[in-house]
C-alpha cells in the first residue's frame, strides 16, 4: 500500500521539480523517489495478507514480489533515461511523474481485490502511457502510435467494463471473494450465462493490455513508434502488471469454472505464440521484432495461465522477472546503438544497426547477446528457467499438446534473436567505441548478472511467497 | 566429488586461458586439458566397474520441485569422460602451429566446451542432462561461427537451430515423465527407469528422443545439417564435433532412450534400425562419390554413427559394448584424420583429392601414421574399428538377419572410401601441390603418436575399456527387458 501512497505524493513533488531551473536533480530526484517506494513496498514483506481502502485492495507477498519486479523495472528504465539530456525538446519533469503515477495503477493492478480497483488501475496506467507513447511531439510515427494506442486501448477498456458489469449482475457483488463465492455455489448449481460473457469480455480487455493475439494489432506500431526508453516501460511494466491481474483474477475467483475459461486461454495462447514468433522471422527492424517477441513471451505466459497449476505462481513471477531484465537490457543496447547511425531519416533501429559492434564495443554486445539468450531461452539463463517452468505448469496440469506447439515456436524464436547475436558478432560493420553513462552501465551489468544467476540457481526466489 | 572436479576443472581452465590473454592462451589451455585428463586417468584408477554410479554429488538446485544439481560415474559413463579427457589435450595441441585471431576466447571456449561434454556424460538428474546437452552447443556454435570458413555463418545457424529444435522436444519429454513420478516428483534419471508407463506415452516419448538424439548424432534423415558444418567448422570445432558431441547422441539413446521406453522400442525399434542401416549405406555411398577429404570424413562419420545407432536399437549386449568400444574408436579415429587432412590442407591449401597425390615421397612419417589411423576407421583386425564393427554388426545380426547383411556392406563401402582416399592424396605422381611438403613436426607427432598407440592399444587388448563399462551395460539392459 505504501508505494501507491509514496508514488502518487512524490509523483506531483516531481512536477514541482520541473519548474527548477537546474535539470540535473532531477533524475537523481526520481531514482531516489522509486528507491523510497521500492523499500516501501518490502516494508510490509511477510505481514500479510493485509487489506486496504475498505477491501478493495490486497497486500500479500505475491503482490509485492510483482511490485517489486515493476518497480525495480521502472527503476532501472530510469536510470537509463538520462535525464532525456540530449534531447532538447523532451519534458523530463512531465515524463517522469507520469512515469510514477502509471506506477500506480500498475500496482493497482497488481493488488486488486475488488473489479473497480481493477479498472481505477487499468486506466491510470493506460492514460499515462498514452501520452508517453506520443511524447516526441514533432515526430509522426510517434503521434500515429499515440493515436492508435488510444483509440484502440480505449475500445478495449470500454468492452472490460461492459465485462465487469455482466459480472456484477450474475453476481451482484465487484468483490473477488464473493464472485469467487458465487462461482463455487451458484454458478454450480445453474450455470449463468451472464457470468460467461462478462468474465469473456473481461477477459478479452485485460489480454488486449497484455498484447495477447487476435487482440495484438496495435503492438508492432506502437512499440516502434514510441520512443524507444517509453516502448521498455510498456513491455515490461504493462506485461508484469497485465499477467499479475489475470492471475489474480482467474486463479482467485473464476478457478470453480476453470473447464469453460481454459481452452479459451489456452488457444488464444498458441494463436499469440504463432502470431509472435512467426511474425518476428519476417521484419528488418529490430524494435518491431521486440514487439512481435513481447507478444510471443505474452503467448508463453498464457501456457501458464492455461494450466493454473501448482508451479503457475512462480513461473509467471519468474518469467515475468527474467523477461524484463532482458527486455530493458536489448532495449537499453538498442537505444545506445541507434544514435550511432540513421536509416531514411530516422534513428537505425533495424538489426543492421548492429553490425560489427563486438570489434569496438565488446561489452555491449556480451550484454546483448546475454539478452537474447535469455529470451530465446538458452540454458543458463532466467529464461531457460522461465519457460522450464511455464512448461512444468502445464505439465503438471496434464496438457501436452500446448507445451509441445510452445517447443515449436521456441526453436523459430532462436532463429530471430540469433540474427541479433550474428549481427554484432559476425557480420562486417563500423561502430566506434560508445561512451556508457556510468549509470547506464550499472543497469546493464545489472541486468546480465541477474540473468545469469537465476539462470545458474533459479532456486533463489524459490518459495519467499 | 570427483566427478564435480572433472566439471569444474576445465571450467577453471577456460576462465584462467581468458584472463592470460592471447600470448599464453595456447600453453595454459594444454595445461589445463593435460591436468583434467590426469584427474580422469586418477578416477580410472579408483574406480570399480561392478560398484555402480561412484564419486557422486548432488547438491538441491530447484528444492520444492525436487530437481537437484547431480551427477556421478558409471563404466558407461567413465568410457566416455576417458574420451573426452583424451581427446581435448590433443585438440588444443593440434592447434599450435595455427594462430587463431582471438585466441584466449578461441581455447577457453573448447575448454567450456569440454567441461559441458563431462557434465552430459555425468548428470544423473534428467534436467541436469538437458542442461549440459544444451549448453555443450553454445561454444562449439561459437567456435564454428566465428572461426569457421566462408559460408560459416549461414551454415552454422542451421546447425544451431536444428540440434536446438530436437533438444526441445526431449525438454518436453523430460518435463512429462518428471510429472509422471510418485510422490513428490524426482528428476533422477533412475527414477525414470522404473515407471510404469502405457505403450501410446512410450511411443510419443520414444520420438521425442529420437528426435533430439538422431539430430544430434545424426542419423538419416536429420543429417543435412552435417557435412556443411564439419567443412566450414575450423578443424578443432570439427574434432570437438565428430571426436565428443556425436557421442552425446548415442549416449542420450543409450541412458534414457532404451530404459525408460523399452515398450516404444519394441514398437518402433525395427523402424530406427532400418533408418540406422538407410545412413550406413546412404553416408557411405555419398562418401566415395566425395572430392573435398574433409567432407568425406564427415560423411564417412555419418556412415559410422548409423552402425552405432543400428546396434544401440538392437538392445542386446553386445550392440550396447560394440557401440561403447566403438565410440571410443571412432572419436580416436576420426579426430586422427581430420588432424591428417589439416597438415595436409596446411601444407598444400586444398583438401581436393583431385590435386592431391604423391605425398608419401614427400612425407613417409605421415603417411605411417595415416596409414594405420585409416586402417582403424576402415576396421581391419587388430585396429580399434573392427572390435566395435564386428560386436555392432553381430548385434544387428541377431536382431534381423537381413538388416545386418546390408548392414554388414559398410566394410566392403567402408575400405572402398577410405582407401580410395589414401591412394589419391598419398599414392600417384607427385601433383605440384605438394611441391615442399614437409614431413611431420615434433607437435604433430605429439598429436598423432598417442592416437596411434590407441589405435592399436583397443585394437589388440579391447578389454581394458570393454571390462569398465560391461556391468553398467547390463544393469541397464535389465530395464530394457522388463
Amino acid at each position: 500500500m505504501y508505494p501507491i501512497v509514496l508514488l502518487s505524493v512524490l509523483g506531483i513533488v516531481t512536477l514541482f521539480l520541473g519548474f527548477s531551473k537546474s535539470k540535473n536533480i532531477l533524475l537523481p530526484a526520481v531514482l531516489l523517489f522509486l528507491a523510497i517506494a521500492l523499500a516501501g513496498n518490502f516494508f510490509e514483506w511477510n505481514k500479510g495478507p493485509l487489506l486496504y481502502f475498505y477491501d478493495m485492495f490486497r497486500v500479500d507477498n505475491l503482490t509485492l514480489a510483482f511490485n517489486g519486479i515493476i518497480l525495480a523495472s521502472a527503476f532501472m528504465i530510469v536510470a537509463i533515461s538520462g535525464g532525456f539530456q540530449d534531447n532538447a525538446e523532451a519534458e523530463p519533469a512531465e515524463y517522469y511523474a507520469l512515469m510514477l503515477f502509471s506506477l500506480v495503477g500498475a500496482i493497482m493492478m497488481v493488488g486488486f481485490e475488488h473489479l473497480i480497483m481493477l479498472f481505477i488501475g487499468v486506466e491510470i496506467l493506460s492514460v499515462a502511457m498514452y501520452v508517453l507513447t506520443g511524447s516526441n511531439k514533432r515526430n509522426l510515427r510517434s503521434n500515429e502510435a499515440a493515436l492508435k494506442y488510444f483509440l484502440m486501448g480505449a475500445f478495449a477498456t470500454g468492452i472490460m467494463l461492459f465485462g465487469m458489469t455482466l459480472l456484477y449482475g450474475a453476481t451482484g457483488s465487484f468483490e473477488l471473494n464473493d464472485i469467487q463465492a458465487f462461482v463455487s455455489t451458484t454458478q454450480q448449481a445453474a450455470p449463468s450465462y451472464i457470468l460467461y460473457a462478462g468474465l469473456l469480455l473481461l477477459l478479452i480487455g485485460m489480454l488486449f493490455k497484455v498484447s495477447a493475439a487476435p487482440f495484438h494489432f496495435w503492438t508492432p506500431d506502437v512499440y516502434e513508434g514510441a520512443p524507444t526508453i517509453f516502448t521498455t516501460f510498456m513491455s515490461t511494466i504493462v506485461k508484469t502488471a497485465g499477467f499479475a491481474a489475470l492471475y489474480r483474477l482467474l486463479s482467485h475467483s473464476f478457478t470453480g469454472v476453470y473447464g469453460f475459461w481454459w481452452l479459451v486461454i489456452a488457444v488464444i495462447a498458441i494463436l499469440t505464440l504463432l502470431v509472435g514468433n512467426i511474425g518476428a522471422t519476417t521484419q528488418n527492424s529490430f524494435k518491431r521484432m521486440m514487439a512481435y517477441s513481447g507478444i510471443s513471451h505474452a503467448g508463453y505466459l498464457l501456457i501458464a495461465l492455461t494450466a493454473l497449476s501448482k508451479p503457475t505462481q512462480n513461473a509467471i513471477v519468474f518469467y515475468s522477472l527474467a523477461y524484463s531484465l532482458s527486455t530493458i537490457a536489448a532495449f537499453g543496447i538498442l537505444m545506445l546503438v541507434s544514435k550511432q547511425r540513421t536509416f531514411e531519416g530516422q534513428p537505425d533501429e533495424r538489426y543492421d544497426a548492429f553490425n560489427g559492434l563486438a570489434k569496438e564495443n565488446p561489452f555491449l554486445a556480451f550484454v546483448l547477446t546475454v539478452a537474447m539468450l535469455s529470451l530465446a531461452g538458452i540454458p543458463l539463463t532466467a529464461g531457460f528457467w522461465g519457460k522450464f517452468m511455464v512448461f512444468s505448469s502445464a505439465a503438471e496440469r496434464g496438457i501436452i499438446w500446448v507445451p509441445a506447439i510452445a517447443v515449436l515456436m521456441s526453436t523459430v524464436g532462436i532463429y530471430y534473436y540469433f540474427r541479433v547475436i550474428i549481427a554484432s558478432y559476425l557480420k562486417e560493420g563500423d561502430i566506434a567505441e560508445i561512451r556508457v553513462a556510468p549509470f547506464y552501465k550499472i543497469v546493464l551489468i545489472l541486468a546480465t548478472v541477474l540473468t545469469i544467476v537465476f539462470g545458474l540457481a533459479p532456486g533463489l526466489l524459490e518459495g519467499i511467497f | 566429488m570427483l566427478t564435480l572436479l572433472l566439471i569444474l576443472l576445465p571450467i577453471v581452465a577456460g576462465v584462467i586461458t581468458l584472463l592470460v590473454g592471447a600470448n599464453l592462451a595456447k600453453q595454459v589451455a594444454l595445461v589445463g586439458a593435460l591436468a583434467e585428463l590426469g584427474l580422469a586417468l586418477f578416477v580410472w584408477s579408483q574406480f570399480d566397474p561392478a560398484a555402480g554410479v561412484q564419486f557422486g554429488f548432488k547438491y538441491h538446485w530447484l528444492a520444492s520441485a525436487g530437481i537437484s544439481f547431480a551427477g556421478g560415474l558409471d563404466g558407461i559413463s567413465l568410457v566416455l569422460v576417458l574420451l573426452t579427457a583424451f581427446l581435448t589435450p590433443l585438440i588444443i595441441l593440434s592447434t599450435f602451429n595455427h594462430t587463431y585471431k582471438n585466441s584466449a576466447a578461441f581455447y577457453s571456449l573448447i575448454l567450456f566446451m569440454s567441461a559441458a561434454l563431462v557434465g552430459v556424460f555425468t548428470a544423473t538428474d534428467a534436467f541436469l542432462f538437458y542442461l549440459f546437452f544444451e549448453a555443450a552447443l553454445i561454444p562449439v556454435y561459437f567456435l564454428a561461427a566465428v572461426w569457421g570458413g566462408e559460408n560459416r555463418l549461414k551454415v552454422t545457424f542451421k546447425f544451431f537451430i536444428y540440434t536446438m529444435f530436437g533438444s526441445l522436444f526431449m525438454l518436453v519429454a523430460l518435463i512429462y515423465l518428471y510429472y509422471q513420478t510418485p510422490g513428490t516428483h524426482t528428476s533422477e534419471i533412475t527414477a525414470f527407469y522404473n515407471l510404469q508407463l502405457t505403450a501410446k506415452a512410450q511411443g510419443f516419448i520414444f520420438w521425442a528422443f529420437f528426435v533430439a538424439f538422431a539430430i544430434k548424432m545424426p542419423l538419416f534423415p536429420f543429417h543435412t545439417w552435417q557435412p556443411d558444418t564439419y567443412t566450414e567448422a575450423p578443424t578443432p570445432a570439427t574434432m570437438l564435433l565428430s571426436g565428443i558431441m556425436l557421442k552425446m547422441g548415442v549416449y542420450g539413446l543409450i541412458r534414457l532412450l532404451l530404459p525408460i521406453v523399452p515398450l516404444g522400442l519394441q514398437s518402433y525399434g525395427m523402424l530406427a534400425v532400418i533408418l540406422s542401416v538407410i545412413g550406413i549405406i546412404y553416408g557411405s555411398i555419398i562418401a566415395i562419390q566425395q572430392r573435398d577429404m574433409k567432407r568425406l570424413i564427415a560423411y564417412s562419420s555419418f556412415a559410422h554413427v548409423g552402425l552405432m545407432a543400428a546396434g544401440v536399437f538392437a538392445a542386446s549386449t553386445n550392440g550396447l559394448q560394440g557401440a561403447m568400444i566403438q565410440m571410443l574408436a571412432h572419436g580416436i579415429n576420426v579426430v586422427g584424420l581430420f588432424f591428417v587432412i589439416d597438415i595436409i590442407l596446411s601444407r598444400t591449401k586444398t583438401r581436393s583429392l583431385d590435386q592431391l597425390g604423391g605425398i608419401t615421397q614427400v612425407a613417409p612419417q605421415l603417411s605411417v601414421y595415416f596409414l594405420i589411423i585409416l586402417l582403424g576407421s576402415v576396421a581391419l583386425p587388430l585396429t580399434n574399428g573392427f572390435v566395435g564393427e564386428f560386436l555392432l554388426l553381430s548385434s544387428v545380426f541377431a536382431f534381423n538377419g537381413w538388416l545386418g547383411a546390408i548392414a554388414g556392406l559398410t566394410i566392403i563401402l567402408g575400405s572402398v572410401y577410405m582407401l580410395r582416399l589414401f591412394q589419391m592424396s598419398m599414392f600417384g605422381p607427385k601433383s605440384k601441390w605438394v611441391e615442399g611438403f614437409q614431413d611431420l613436426t615434433f607437435s604433430e607427432k605429439a598429436v598423432l603418436l598417442p592416437l596411434v598407440i590407441m589405435v592399436l592399444w583397443i585394437g589388440i587388448y579391447p578389454n581394458t575399456f570393454l571390462s569398465i563399462s560391461e556391468p553398467a551395460v547390463n544393469n541397464l539392459l535389465q530395464f530394457v527387458g522388463k
